[in-house]
């Protein structure tokens, strides 16, 4: 009896251990091999003693101080602005119809790749972009673009605007999924009968709650943000570029000694990062003392329609930004001749798509393949994981699954590609496919718990009170209950790893070549019209895996009506 | 089956359970083949940790002592799915994604191989509440008390050797609440099944017309 209950819990806890393991030592690894070069200790290259040159040649880079603050700033402020759109957004709407709505939106903003985005935004804002051409030349008298540094201003406030766009709708999705914790109708009405308005009463009354729940992820898009390569290339600064782009150049250079340097500089990103991530700290302090005061000082705020007003048009905006950019890639895509101040192109064509589509069926279907792998993977492992473990009791599985969303890629990625190369694995496609998991997995399991949590268990009950083992529960009733939820999950897994450009580079260091890669790698002199093809493909994926996962149910369960909602 | 006095039916002895240091019931019953235990008690005192135990899915947050046998076999700590335990709740929860004729079939035990068998088995299981015909239905789109009468049917099915009832009439309107009280009451006893009932409703222990347990007189707060 005894021994059988902790057979039982012998395997509850396998599972976890092996995930726990997954994550956290390519990434203890990754980091060992970066942490190594950057002393000078590479054996492979010749370097056999610990030395602190690589730091020295580091600090003897020009501009390196205006690169790394740029990336500090950049984590900084699209985490702050982000945040803080999403929390008065909230406040003001949260329980209404019209939030409700807007709920639906979220998710095809969020599968929207990060490069995409910013390739729209740059199609936007740039002196030649639409933007212009709409007031030109008749408000602004240009027959020809002005010579404006944007994108890529100095102070890197185009990148900020574009990674500020991406981190809303994520930022916005972990709030919905921490809201039903809250007693939110109950504080609303008790805020209201007090007098207070609707945005200064759910900031006093649920934020704190909410915010608890979403520090994680506030984090992890501090350190994406302010370690970003791919929307820094796209939308950063040139010259200097911000330190995550310098590093990524460092280490894709022939010249095999720069990689000391690279090591060097990635271990300084890593500790920009944790600079990034104290100063914050110092922002949620701050931010829960003016909560206090505000909640003891007794100010109702009860007309708070301007701010209301202001929260709603940004969160508009910022979604229009999106699709717009969207829109223009399209229109790129398919533009023949298009002057300058011309609102559309003169005629459409065929010919960018036609030239790009033969050269594009290799990195597509590599795409598919590390999309379409990674994410089975790691739906099967989030699966047995939530199986076997009620996450929510476990912090430190959950902290963990994070992990390799706060720490910064470029830390432990590269470190990871040299031990590879040290240990003889060479560039292959399995250890990219394992790479791309780590990065799919937390967002899988993020993605499936909470449907899975919801589930009534009183069927499961029933089920085994029919003598049905819990492997013929979960096969026959628990997954094919939660059928819609998994494969939501599997299309979220699969957008995040299609999207994926730093891993993809680097663990494939050029020979492995997906369609992220290949769109970023155009920024610098890529044609428009060629970008708009790339970008859209790009979009595209992610957004079939989206239709298939809600068209799928509707085909299935075609005469079951229950399945069907 | 021989009656034997000591051994038959279902024995709760010195059942007890326990929610963080927290005494919630204490226990002693004997449940005869074809009667019925009914438990009352207000929220919060345990009637559903109760149940969880005799069908053998207690939250670990819970201690439990006691040994529950039936006919003589010793069920404590058994996995839930080699108890035999049927249950009905407050909802029928026919399962969504399998027709009603699904349902039957998942329920029915396994013991029965033949396809034909399982098939003709389930019909008849459905002429015997007059829902012949509903083989192929969507349960989504039957009336209240038709996926009732399936849930019962899908549990008799499973041939199972007690029941756990946990309010199951508590969501049906009063007429139908009757109807389907009576037949569940009916099939239990002409089947010879041990039965817990847990309820809120007088008129459910008084059609039970077995031995009535009040716990757990502290409401909880």
């Amino acid at each position: 009896m005894r021994s059988r209950r902790n057979d039982g819990g012998m395997k509850r806890r396998v599972l976890p251990g092996l995930i726990l393991a997954l994550i956290s030592l390519p990434l203890l690894a990754g980091l060992a091999g970066t942490i190594g070069p950057a002393f000078g200790y590479l054996p492979a290259l010749g370097g056999n003693r610990l030395t602190i040159a690589p730091f020295e040649r580091l600090a003897a880079q020009p501009h390196l101080l205006q690169s790394a603050l740029v990336g500090l700033a950049t984590g900084l402020v699209t985490t702050g602005v982000s945040l803080a759109l999403v929390a008065l957004f909230t406040a003001a709407y949260a329980g209404t119809r019209m939030f409700s709505r807007v709920q639906h939106l979220v998710s095809p903003l969020l599968a929207v790749p990060h490069a995409a985005a910013a390739f729209g935004l740059a199609f936007l804002i740039a002196p030649s972009g639409l933007a212009m051409r709409l007031v030109s030349p008749e408000l602004t008298g240009y027959l020809s673009p002005p010579d404006w540094l944007v994108p890529g201003d100095t102070f890197g406030l185009s990148m900020m605007a574009g990674l500020i766009v991406k981190e809303i709708p994520f930022l916005f999705l972990v709030t919905l999924a921490a809201l039903p914790q809250t007693e939110l109708a109950q504080a609303r009405r008790l805020a209201t009968s007090l007098g207070y308005g609707r945005v200064r009463g759910f900031l006093i009354a649920t934020w704190p709650l909410v915010y608890r729940q979403i520090r994680l992820p506030v984090f992890a898009v501090l350190a994406y943000a302010g370690s970003v390569v791919d929307v820094a290339m796209i939308l950063g600064p040139d010259l200097p570029a911000p330190l995550a782009v310098r590093i990524a150049g460092w280490m894709a250079d022939p010249d095999l000694q720069m990689r000391f340097l690279a090591s060097a500089a990635a271990l300084l990103q890593l500790g920009l990062t944790l600079a990034a991530m104290l100063v914050w700290r110092a922002i949620e302090i701050a931010g829960a003392l003016l909560l206090r005061r505000m909640s003891i000082s007794g100010l109702r705020c009860a007309d708070d329609r301007l701010i209301r007003g202001m929260a709603c048009a940004a969160m508009g905006v910022s979604a229009l930004l999106v699709i717009l950019g969207l829109v223009v890639l399209l229109v790129w895509s398919f533009a023949g001749l298009w002057p300058f101040p011309a609102l559309s192109p003169q005629v459409l064509t065929l010919k960018a798509w036609m030239r790009v589509l033969p050269q594009i069926a290799v990195p597509l279907a590599t795409t598919m393949a590390l999309a379409g792998i990674s994410a089975v993977i790691a739906l099967m492992l989030a699966i047995g994981l939530l199986w076997r473990t009620d996450l929510r009791s476990t912090g430190l599985l959950q902290s963990m699954l994070y992990l390799p969303l706060v720490v910064p890629q470029l830390s432990f990625l590269f470190g990871l590609q040299i031990l590879s190369l040290t240990l003889g694995f060479g560039t292959s496609f399995p250890l990219l496919l394992f790479v791309h998991l780590i990065f799919v997995l937390p967002y899988v399991v993020l993605s499936l718990s909470d449907p899975w949590h919801a589930f009534d268990r009183r069927f499961e009950t029933i089920a085994a009170g029919f003598g049905k083992s819990p492997w013929q529960t979960l096969l026959h009733i628990r997954l094919p209950m939660l059928m819609r939820a998994c494969l939501t999950a599997f299309a979220v897994g699969f957008a995040v790893s299609a999207g994926l450009y730093l891993p993809t580079l680097l663990i494939g260091a050029g020979r492995i070549v997906t369609i992220t890669t290949e769109a970023v790698a155009l920024s610098s002199g890529g044609d428009r019209r060629t970008i708009g093809v790339y970008a859209l493909l790009q979009t595209i994926i992610p957004f079939a895996g989206f239709a298939i996962a809600s068209l799928m149910p509707q085909l299935l369960f075609r005469h079951r009506r229950a399945m069907r909602i | 089956m021989s009656p034997d006095d000591k051994t038959d039916g279902l024995h709760l002895e010195e059942i007890s359970i326990a929610l963080s240091g927290r005494m919630l019931l204490s226990l002693n019953a004997i449940v005869r083949t074809g009667e019925i235990l009914t438990v009352m008690g207000p929220s919060g005192s345990g009637k559903s940790a109760l149940l969880a135990f005799l069908g053998g899915f207690l939250d670990p947050a819970f201690t439990a002592g006691g040994r529950l046998s039936i006919d003589g076999i010793d069920l404590t700590g058994m996995p839930a799915q080699k108890r035999g335990a049927g249950m009905l709740f407050q909802d029928p929860l026919l399962f969504p994604h399998l027709s009603v004729g699904g349902n039957l079939l998942f329920g029915l035990s396994a013991d029965i191989r033949q396809k034909d068998e399982r098939r003709r088995l389930a019909l008849q299981a459905l002429e015997d509440v007059d829902l012949s015909g509903f083989f192929d239905r969507d349960p989504a789109t039957l009336s209240g008390g038709q996926r009732a009468r399936v849930a019962l049917q899908r549990m008799m099915l499973s041939a199972p050797r007690y029941l756990l009832l946990d309010e199951p009439f508590s969501k049906l309107d009063a007429d139908l609440r009757q109807q389907i009280r009576a037949l569940v009451f009916d099939r239990a006893k002409s089947a010879g099944l041990p039965v817990v009932l847990v309820t809120h409703d007088e008129a459910d222990a008084e059609a039970a017309g077995g031995t009535i347990v009040t716990i757990g007189g502290r409401q909880d707060r």
